[in-house]
Order: C-alpha cells, then sequence, then structure tokens
C-alpha cells in the first residue's frame, strides 16, 4: 500500500500537496525552485554528461524542450487537438529571432514579443480554416504546416536557404548575469522562468472558464457546442496560446545557438515534442516537465555509447509506455474518485 | 415560443439524408418525431440545435430563421438539447457537468443554486451522485445527467434524442414520467425515438419519419390507434 503510494509519484505529489497550507505550500514551491535553479552548478556529479558541455543540455535541450512541451500540452493535452507540426511554430520564431537579430539592432529581449506574436499570427491564420477539422485530418494539416514552414525556409533566398543564418546574436547582459558561450548558466535561468510564467498561465487559465471550455471540447466536442461553448473561437485560442510558447522557445535557441538551419526544424523535432508530453503524462503539467526532462536529458546523459544510445532512448520509450500507457505522472483520472470538493453556489 | 421547421433538406456529403421536412412545434407541447434506423431523426434534431448545416429550406423560432446562426449561440436563444448516446463529459463530475450546462449564462452565478434545486429535485439519483465523474453512472442516470444538463441552460425548448435508447424498461418509463413532468413546468419538447409505444402515450402530436421524409403528422393519441401504424412502429400487428 505505502510502496503503491510511492509509485504513484502523482498521487503521492498531490497528497503532500493537499495536506500542506498556505505557507508549507510556498516553501514547497519555492524550495524546488531553488533546487531546480542549482541544477547548473551540479555538473560535476553523477548528473554530469559526458562529450556534451553539462549547462549547455541543461538549456538544449532539457530547459528548451520542457518549454515547448508545455506549449504543446496545451492544444494536445488540455483540449485534445492533436498537433504533429509544432515545430513550425518554434521555428517561426527562432527564424523571427535570426532575420530581426542580424538585421536590426533590437536585442533578444525586444524581439521576444515579435517572435512570439509571429507564432501567435501563423497560429490564428492555420487555425481558422483547418481547426474545423478533427482528430486524424487535423494532424495531417498540421504535419504539413510544419512541413510548409521548413521548406520555406530552405527555400526562400531571405533565409539563406539551406545555409542558415548565422551571427545572431546574443542576449544582452543583466545586470552582473553575462550571457556567455561556455557558460550558459545565465540562459538556463531564463528558460526556467519562462516555463514558471508557462505554467502559471496554464494553471491560472486551467481553472477558470478556458479551462472548463478546453476540458468539455477534449471531452465530447459537440456536447461542447450544446452547451454553449464557441468550441472553433476556444480551439484556436488554445492552439495559439500553444504556438506562442513554441514561438518564445524559437527565439531563445536561436538567440542561445547563434546559428539556424532549416535542418533543425524537421519532422522529428514534432514527434520528440509530443512524445515528451505523451511520456510524461499527457495533460498532466508535472508529467510533461518530467517527461520532457528526461527524454531531453536522456540521449545525452549516455552519449558516451554512441549509437546504442538511441536504442537505449527507443527501449526506455518503448518500456516505460508499456508498463504506464498514461505516462509517468497520469493526469487525474477520477474513476472511483468520489471528488473533494464544495458546491460553487 | 413556436419552432417551425419549413421544407429542410440535409446532406451528408453527397446523399440527401433531410429531403424536405416540415415540422412545427407549438408552446407547450411535447412533439414526437419517429421512425425507423436511418429515417432522420436524429439528423433533423442535430439540424435544428445546430450540429449539422442546413442544406437548404428554414429553421423558425420566434418568428425568426436561425438556421444560420452557429450551434453554441442557439442555446442563448433557448434551444437546448441533450444528445443522442448520452453524450455527457465522462471525466467531469455529475456536478461539473451541470455547471457545464450554464456555460453560456450570463448571470450564472447567481442562477445556479436554484436551479440545482430545481435539477436534483427532478433527479434525486443525481444529488445522490454529485461528486462521482459522469462516466461512473449507470446508463439511467447519464441520461438524466444528459436532460439535467439541457435544462441547466433554462431552455424554451428542450431536443431529446433516444432518451430511452439503450435502458431497462423501468427506467425507460422513470425517464418518460420525467419528461412529462419537465413538460408541465412550461418547456416544450420536440422528442426523437426509437420507442414509439412510450413516446406517442406521452406525446401531443407526432410526425412519422421514413427515409428523410415526414409520411404522416397526426395527434399522437391517434396514431396509437392507427391500424398502420401499429403495425410498421409499435410492433404488435404482425402477432395479431
Amino acid at each position: 500500500m505505502k510502496i503503491r503510494n510511492f509509485f504513484n509519484l502523482r498521487d503521492f505529489g498531490a497528497g503532500l500537496w493537499e495536506r500542506s497550507n498556505r505557507l508549507q505550500r510556498i516553501g514547497i514551491a519555492l524550495g524546488s525552485i531553488l533546487l531546480v535553479g542549482l541544477l547548473p552548478f551540479a555538473g560535476a556529479s553523477f548528473l554530469a554528461t559526458p562529450i556534451a558541455s553539462y549547462d549547455a543540455v541543461l538549456v538544449y535541450p532539457v530547459g528548451v524542450f520542457v518549454l515547448m512541451a508545455l506549449g504543446l500540452n496545451i492544444v494536445v493535452g488540455k483540449s485534445g487537438m492533436l498537433d504533429l507540426g509544432y515545430v513550425a511554430f518554434f521555428a517561426i520564431g527562432a527564424y523571427t529571432m535570426a532575420l530581426m537579430g542580424t538585421h536590426t539592432g533590437l536585442n533578444t529581449w525586444e524581439i521576444m514579443p515579435f517572435g512570439v506574436g509571429f507564432a501567435m499570427l501563423a497560429g490564428v491564420l492555420l487555425g481558422l480554416p483547418t481547426l474545423r477539422l478533427r482528430g486524424d485530418y487535423l494532424a495531417i494539416v498540421t504535419l504539413g504546416f510544419g512541413e510548409i514552414v521548413r521548406l520555406i525556409a530552405l527555400n526562400s533566398s531571405w533565409t539563406k536557404g539551406p545555409n542558415g543564418i548565422a551571427n545572431i546574436p546574443m542576449p544582452p547582459d543583466i545586470g552582473p548575469l553575462k550571457f556567455k558561450l561556455d557558460d550558459q548558466k545565465v540562459f538556463f535561468w531564463v528558460v526556467v522562468i519562462m516555463i514558471l510564467l508557462t505554467i502559471w498561465m496554464i494553471r491560472r487559465l486551467s481553472v477558470r472558464r478556458p479551462g472548463r471550455a478546453w476540458e468539455a471540447i477534449r471531452q465530447d466536442e459537440d456536447a461542447a457546442e450544446l452547451m454553449g461553448v464557441p468550441t472553433l473561437k476556444y480551439k484556436i485560442w488554445s492552439f495559439t496560446l500553444g504556438a506562442a510558447v513554441g514561438g518564445a522557445a524559437g527565439v531563445l535557441y536561436a538567440s542561445k545557438n547563434l546559428f539556424i538551419a532549416p535542418e533543425m526544424f524537421t519532422l522529428n523535432v514534432s514527434i520528440l515534442i509530443l512524445s515528451c508530453v505523451v511520456f510524461g503524462g499527457i495533460g498532466n503539467i508535472w508529467g510533461v516537465v518530467v517527461g520532457a526532462t528526461i527524454l531531453g536529458y536522456l540521449p545525452d546523459r549516455i552519449r558516451f555509447i554512441s549509437d546504442a544510445r538511441l536504442l537505449v532512448f527507443g527501449t526506455v520509450l518503448v518500456v516505460v509506455m508499456n508498463f504506464r500507457p498514461d505516462g509517468l505522472l497520469p493526469r487525474k483520472k477520477r474513476e472511483k474518485a468520489i471528488v473533494k470538493r464544495e458546491v460553487s453556489a | 415560443m413556436r419552432l417551425e421547421i419549413k421544407d429542410l433538406h440535409v446532406h451528408y456529403g453527397k446523399i440527401e439524408a433531410i429531403k424536405g421536412i416540415s415540422v412545427v412545434v407549438n408552446q407547450g407541447e411535447i412533439v414526437t418525431l419517429i421512425g425507423a434506423n436511418g429515417a432522420g431523426k436524429t439528423t433533423t434534431l442535430k439540424t435544428i440545435s445546430g450540429l449539422r448545416k442546413v442544406s437548404s429550406g428554414a429553421i423558425m423560432f420566434d418568428g425568426q430563421d436561425i438556421s444560420k446562426v452557429p450551434a453554441h449561440e442557439r442555446v442563448d436563444l433557448g434551444i437546448s438539447q441533450a444528445p443522442e448516446g448520452r453524450g455527457i463529459f465522462p471525466g467531469m463530475t455529475v456536478l461539473e457537468n451541470l455547471e457545464m450546462g450554464k456555460f453560456h449564462r450570463k448571470n450564472r452565478r447567481h442562477e445556479m443554486s436554484e436551479d440545482l434545486d430545481k435539477i436534483y429535485t427532478l433527479f434525486p439519483r443525481l444529488k445522490e451522485r454529485t461528486y462521482q465523474a459522469g462516466g461512473t453512472l449507470s446508463g439511467g442516470e447519464q441520461q438524466m445527467l444528459a436532460i439535467g444538463r439541457a435544462l441547466m441552460a433554462r431552455p424554451k425548448v428542450l431536443l431529446l434524442d433516444e432518451p430511452s435508447m439503450g435502458l431497462a424498461p423501468q427506467m425507460i418509463a422513470n425517464i418518460f414520467r420525467i419528461i412529462t413532468e419537465i413538460n408541465k413546468t412550461g418547456v416544450t419538447i420536440l422528442l426523437v425515438e426509437q420507442n414509439a409505444q412510450q413516446a406517442l402515450q406521452r406525446a401531443h402530436r407526432a410526425y412519422i419519419l421514413e427515409t428523410g421524409n415526414v409520411v404522416k403528422e397526426a395527434a399522437a393519441a391517434d396514431l396509437l390507434n392507427d391500424p398502420a401504424v401499429r403495425e410498421a412502429y409499435l410492433g404488435t400487428g404482425a402477432h395479431s
């Protein structure tokens, strides 16, 4: 019983959270944030990644994956739309940073709103005609969209085609905190802040009307429409918010990597991010964070076995999905649950 | 309140499912559409609630053509549907399901407790199950929940799609008794049913649909005693 409780980490965590009062909760939250913030200093421990620089791995893939997985989770987990072209928004953010960073004097933080804005615009433009589709059809359309964006980047002269764009400026220093290539702690902290902001946004929305509407749409779209939920509007909102997070991740990635090329934005990335969501626990924020962390980190941790690492990676996916088909930390299911809640009358 | 369907045509792709039917529902009535599988009953209902597009014809509600109004806005006008197959939200509790029924209401905060009381009086079983997930309810309870949820929107006309589907005979009788009760509180009801016997006993008027056409329209009591109807829909003709 106890072991089972511990094995079921989601219930274990939820229980711990439920039992705590407000002060303790703030303590737990701040403590976890501090621990995560100190992660870059743990590079000498067993966490160290051979070959790749530990700091850099924490930023990309780990941090950026977590951010993107959280964004994709709004679309796939919250409102139940299968988006296979999520990389497109990442690419739009990255190319916005690359083009504006090299052609204008604006710095990363000034470009960030543009990157997010363009990604959202793309989300609306793609969403308006296509979100009337459902399930498989939507998946195919988004898959196509992801490829279109990559092919445009590959074949246009203003994106420098397959050569990609180099010399993207780094973010300016924030006071004493300097962004450096060989020491990416500050990048990591920026990603953590973005992740926290995203989590905060999702949690706020989830308990309000949009959250209810998405939940209803995911469970039964026709019924939601019959309840007076403007389903198309809420689906576009969900899609656009997901796009915004993807765009933000893209801007940061370009500014960190200093160079981007179309080959970085293939279908593989979309699939990998979707795997993070499903692996961690579709629809559950903490599951998604854990899933993306593991899937981002693992390949670099075992890089010393070179090609065999992909085999290990695949095996982990297969094994975990077999034993925990709803992900590592599945979302609340309420099969037998009598939910504790006051009548909100 | 008056709901009037005029020469309605509806297509699924190239197949014409509704071939020009006209139906009138007056204030305070229970009107039933009966017919075999594929007659177009559910399609008609979905078209009234807005889930299916009208190919041609008009849906007049209170003198206004609503055939171009999106489904979620028709709820505001006072058309509420309990979907077929008890389309409740399985992962939400009974209470959350009922709250969803009020999603579009502007002053939902103030109406909530009053309407919850009303629904719980009508369906005491739902009150016992308040915090239970919708997906764990029995078929009959899910049907009650679907009807209750539709009522939360304070509809003028309630569209019911086969409320008796897959239920035990006792539960069917129970549901139909409640439908009559709801009607007595002033809600007009358009009922789609395969269980013609029960539907005709409860309804004021009835339309018989066959392959997308209205083949007969009459007072429900007359149809109950009509030999042709008895043979085709009430299943007593063949044995007598």
